[in-house]
């Protein structure tokens, strides 16, 4: 089993997005894939239509008093299953915050562990923030996609992230980046991807651009990969998950 | 069917299957959304055979056998009772049309489970149904699938077969699955598959005219206590003709050793029954000796074939036993035995092509049915009846002969000693089975708890004969056949057959050695089980249970 998990310490970068579209990329491959909606907000529960609730609350879910087995909702699509976020999440730091404190950010590993005999792959979709949850995410997964939107600023959180990664102790994840929400008219956006693309190491080849078939994702309450898959948008994810699932 | 939540049939006839479907549908529509899902996985066409042995191995043991062809090849699945899944896994190469052995499975879940339990029987594709499957998803108020539903049309060639549903359920949404699954039940003209999954092949198997378990080498002859005996073994001859001609093609196809070692058990058995109690048929004596020459000489043709058989069968397990010699130096010996083989069963099938074959059958058949047809009309003349008004029955046949055979067993065991000759054991094996034939083609007539004990009594017996016996009959063959392959000179790469090959089946022949001194010491055991008090009563209780 392979973690996946999409990070940002920035909110609207489009991390939702991905995380949807490549979860059910990897599901449409044949990988058996779950998708973890841990952004109280549930956009992710919201693309596949299901309701933001964990049954018996999400809070005993994290405490490890109910199986998360028991949280794990089929989507419409074949062999893509989901963890759908719940309201409780919004004070999962002080759910993490429990125990000897040198095991609180790895709370998530271990409540993920008894997935590895049923899932090939397990897509972690984060809140934005630094915190423990971020920090217990990192610690559990494989690989890190950052999306980042080509301005200066943003390319400073991925230095943020490198180096508090640098941090860890044992086995790192891998991180790629990938440039988020491109708009090709806006000189800004094409002189930093094309310069961080050459000069940046971790930086995906493939960027995403700004779609409005992405905001149409909440219309459709589907991936894009799914309801359009021969767009543009579509073909550049899969471009992205090709450079994804090679790590 | 692809398992679901609740399985369903479509019933009546092909005229109603699309109005009770669309009711289905209707009633789903009241709670759902059902949208067609063309692109679902478990939608599409596909093609499974099922697959069994001749004498159906695996429906005796509650098992089904598909084999699925698919893009990459194909898939076994295994059925177990209920239609529980009781193992798969990916084939190459297999065919629908083509028998397999078990050493044709591949290694995985699916041989080691009916590996054992098939061979050495060959699989025989038994029928093969298309289905043509469509998919449709159960949305709920926000359009997220909640269940799903599968509708799947069977067909054997153009001949279709009722249809099938399935609920699945989609994890998470138990309650909606079950929801769907009651109203397709309360939907007129559709019925609950219930616990067993394989009505799906029962239903194929009916369309192609076939019954489960239409073949088995025991002696299946319907016949009843108070029938007159002439009926009776004419019943029991046709039954045994039935089994010997249903396997003559597959000993001419070579499908698998069985077909040839059923056959020789049919021949034994007509020509036992002949014996001891064909004189209830009232045939004239010159009958009784043409027909009894002619199937000793079918059964003479048939036995080097089973012969060689025997030895190829147990060759791995008797090289296994080899101490001095490697197993390696055994293969010149196998190849020698295969070659003998094919040229036995040239003449063997020459044989069974024969005018003489089909002539023989074809009159014994003619001669049966006529006494069939005549059987009620007159009595018997012959076989004890008590006066020519009362003709004798069936039951009272069946006492007499058992009891005959039984005294006659008793009486040649109970004089063997340490001291008696080989011949004597020998000789007894035939009686008992005698005895074991006329125990079979009465069965029908016996009380089941009384026959088991003692068919079992005596089976113990048999088997210790059987041993000393047959121990003695390889022995005597492997030294023929090392005499043979000296004889045969520079066939083997070039050279005559190697000194270890010969040490090696000089090996075999002690071992065999071993285990006839085995049985030989075991008969006295075994021989007072059999006919000693508790084997008396057995028989007694057995006896007392006929009903004339």
């Amino acid at each position: 089993m392979k973690i996946y998990a999409t990070y940002n310490i920035k909110g609207g970068v489009g991390k939702t997005t991905t995380s949807v579209n490549l979860a059910y990329l990897a599901a449409a491959e044949g990988l058996r894939t779950v998708l973890w909606d841990l952004d109280p907000q549930g956009a992710a529960s919201f693309m596949f239509r299901v309701k933001p609730r964990v049954k018996g609350g999400g809070k005993a879910i994290i405490r490890g008093q109910r199986s998360l087995d028991d949280a794990i909702k089929g989507t419409d699509y074949d062999l893509l299953d989901l963890i759908p976020a719940d309201f409780t999440y919004r004070n999962m730091d002080l759910l993490l915050d429990k125990g000897p404190e040198a095991k609180q950010n790895r709370k998530l590993s271990r409540l993920l562990a008894p997935l590895s005999q049923e899932y090939d792959a397990v897509f972690l979709d984060c809140p934005p923030s630094i915190s423990l949850v971020s920090e217990n995410v990192l610690h559990a997964a494989d690989v890190i996609v950052v999306p980042l939107i080509p301005t200066t600023l943003s390319v400073r959180t991925l230095d943020q992230l490198t180096e508090f990664l640098a941090t860890f102790q044992g086995r790192k994840p891998e991180v790629l980046a990938f440039f988020s929400m491109v708009d090709r008219r806006k000189k800004l956006h094409r002189e930093i991807v094309e310069e961080l693309s050459v000069k940046r190491e971790g930086i995906a080849a493939t960027p995403i651009p700004s779609a409005a078939l992405i905001e149409n994702m909440s219309v459709q309450r589907a991936p894009v990969t799914a309801f359009a898959p021969s767009s543009a948008i579509a073909r550049a994810y899969k471009s992205l998950w090709a450079e994804v699932r090679a790590l | 069917m692809t398992p679901g939540l609740a399985d369903f049939v479509i019933a009546g006839d092909e005229t109603t299957w699309d109005s009770a479907l669309g009711s289905a549908l209707e009633a789903l529509g009241e709670a759902f959304g059902v949208v067609p899902d063309p692109g679902g996985s478990s939608g599409g066409a596909w093609r499974r055979t099922w697959f069994d042995t001749f004498d159906w191995r695996l429906y005796r043991a509650g098992l089904s056998l598909e084999y699925v062809a698919t893009r990459r090849g194909g898939e076994l699945i295994l059925t177990g009772a209920a239609g529980r899944p009781a193992a798969a896994g990916p084939v190459a190469g297999w065919r629908a049309t083509r028998s397999y052995h078990a050493s044709d499975l591949p290694d995985g879940p699916v041989a080691e489970r009916i590996g054992g339990l098939i061979a050495p029987r060959a699989l025989l594709p038994t029928v093969t149904v298309s289905t043509a499957g469509s998919v449709a998803r159960l949305l709920n108020a926000d359009g997220k699938t909640v269940a799903r539903l599968l509708v799947e049309r069977p067909a054997i060639g153009d001949q279709p077969l009722p249809p099938r549903l399935a609920v699945t359920e989609v994890r998470g949404y138990p309650g909606q699955a079950r929801r769907a699954a009651r109203l397709i039940a309360l939907a007129p003209g559709i019925e609950p598959l219930g616990s067993d999954g394989s009505y799906l092949l029962d239903d194929a198997l009916r369309a192609i005219g076939r019954r489960p378990g239409d073949y088995s080498n025991k002696v299946d002859a319907k016949i009843t206590a108070g029938m007159p005996a002439r009926k009776a073994v004419a019943t029991i001859l046709l039954a045994l003709l039935d089994a010997l001609e249903v396997n003559v093609d597959g000993v001419l196809r070579d499908t698998d050793t069985e077909f040839l070692h059923d056959l020789r058990v049919a021949v034994r058995r007509t020509r036992a029954a002949i014996k001891l109690i064909g004189d209830a048929l009232g045939l004239p004596d010159a009958d009784y000796d043409r027909f009894a020459a002619e199937f000793k000489w079918l059964g003479d043709q048939t036995t080097p074939v089973r012969d060689l058989d025997v030895h190829l069968l147990d060759f791995d397990v008797m090289a296994s036993r080899l101490r001095a010699a490697k197993k390696d130096d055994l293969v010149p010996f196998c190849t020698f035995l295969q070659g003998r083989r094919a040229r036995e069963f040239r003449a063997l099938a020459r044989c069974l092509r024969s005018p003489r074959f089909s002539e023989l059958t074809a009159q014994w058949r003619a001669t049966l049915t006529a006494i069939l047809d005549r059987a009620d009309k007159r009595p018997a003349r012959r076989g004890g009846a008590k006066s020519a008004q009362e003709p004798l029955t069936a039951g009272r046949l069946a006492v007499a002969r058992t009891g005959q055979a039984f005294r006659k067993v008793s009486r040649k065991g109970g004089a063997i000693t340490a001291d008696s000759p080989p011949q004597s054991l020998h000789d007894l094996r035939k009686r008992c089975k005698e005895l074991r034939y006329v125990l079979e083609f009465f069965s029908p007539l016996h009380d089941k708890g009384a026959y088991s004990a003692v068919v079992g009594d005596l089976k113990k017996l048999q088997d210790c004969l059987g041993d000393f016996q047959d121990n003695e009959v390889q022995i005597d063959e492997i030294r023929a056949l090392a005499g043979a392959m000296l004889a045969a000179g520079p066939v083997f790469g070039g050279d005559t057959v190697p000194v270890g090959t010969l040490l090696a089946m000089g090996e075999l022949t002690a071992g065999l050695a071993i285990s006839q001194q085995a049985a030989r010491a075991a008969f006295e055991t075994r021989f007072a089980g059999f006919a000693g008090p508790e084997g008396q009563r057995h028989m007694a209780v057995l006896l007392a249970g006929e009903k004339p």
